[in-house]
């Protein structure tokens, strides 16, 4: 891992390929969270409701991001994810995390690090945007 | 269709505790593989707050999202925002949790239809009474179709 106080503004992140998102990944997830939907497990629900078939939940997508990129930082360091969804997600869609350090501050006596992220599928569609900001000690 | 007479609406508190087993099978269902998500008293993820939804639903009241009416076929999750004022909670500690309708107000969309955004806010505060996070959900609901309806 990085040590903190070598981040610089511009760093990429290291891209992280998470792969083929399965039917089995979101409901793992709808019982982690708590949030079942059956838009997006339940095909003859997801098609009445217009869709061909049951979308990825998207905190699913936009979790997996947010604690990809505090695992490179510390998880114990995040202090804010702001998540915008873009686009939806659809089982078999392979997902690909990318991001960059865009500021470094001081802040309530710990210095911060802010980082820009983003969900594209394989195609280069553009599912997720989020910031995160990370505290460390004074620099 | 959202009813504005939602927005202030507050729900009543409810208990949420950070428990062991729970941020494992989270963390394992995000494909999260940092050991600080595995440990003896792991670190909650960034989005592990999201499962508010099994505590809130045992509390009658607790969820003011209900007062709010949105019309599940044309409402979508636009944003979410987890603020930490410290580390993350870690396994072991009991939060109270309180829900509010911050926001209720209208943008225009690209193609001209009216959009009606909606923001919740939950505040997490530990057992000593300290603010230990705020989550702010953003929900959309767009316009009608002009045909059908």
């Amino acid at each position: 891992m990085k040590p903190w106080g070598e981040w610089r503004v511009g760093d990429a992140l290291e891209t992280n390929h998470l792969g083929e998102v399965t039917r089995t990944d979101v409901v793992r997830y709808q019982g982690a969270s708590g949030d079942m939907n059956p838009i997006h497990h339940d095909e003859p629900f997801a098609r009445a409701a217009g869709y061909e078939a049951p979308l990825v939940v998207g905190m699913f997508q936009a979790g997996a991001l947010c604690a990809w990129a505090a695992g490179i930082f510390g998880p114990e360091r995040t202090r804010r994810a702001r998540i915008r969804w873009q686009a939806r997600v659809w089982p078999g869609d392979r997902l690909v995390f990318t991001g960059k350090v865009t500021a470094r501050h001081e802040d309530a006596g710990e210095s911060r690090v802010e980082v820009e992220l983003a969900c594209h599928k394989d195609d280069g569609e553009l599912c997720v945007t989020a910031w995160m900001t990370f505290a460390g000690p004074p620099a | 269709m959202v009813d504005r007479a939602a927005e202030g609406s507050a729900g009543a508190p409810f208990e949420m505790e950070i428990e062991r087993g729970k941020v494992y099978e989270f963390a394992s269902a995000i494909k999260a593989d940092h050991p600080a998500y595995f440990a003896a008293s792991p670190v909650a993820p960034p989005t592990f707050l999201t499962t508010t939804f099994f505590w809130e639903d045992r509390v009658p009241g607790a969820n003011p999202w209900a007062a709010v009416k949105m019309d599940q076929r044309r409402g979508m999750h636009a944003e979410q925002e987890y603020e930490f004022f410290g580390p993350p909670p870690r396994a072991g500690t009991k939060l109270t949790c309180r829900s509010t309708i911050t926001r209720i107000f209208d943008k225009s969309g690209k193609r001209g239809g009216q959009m009606t955004f909606v923001v919740m806010e939950t505040e997490f505060v530990d057992a000593e009474g300290k603010l230990v996070a705020r989550a702010k959900m953003t929900g959309v609901e767009t316009a009608p179709a002009p045909e059908g309806e």
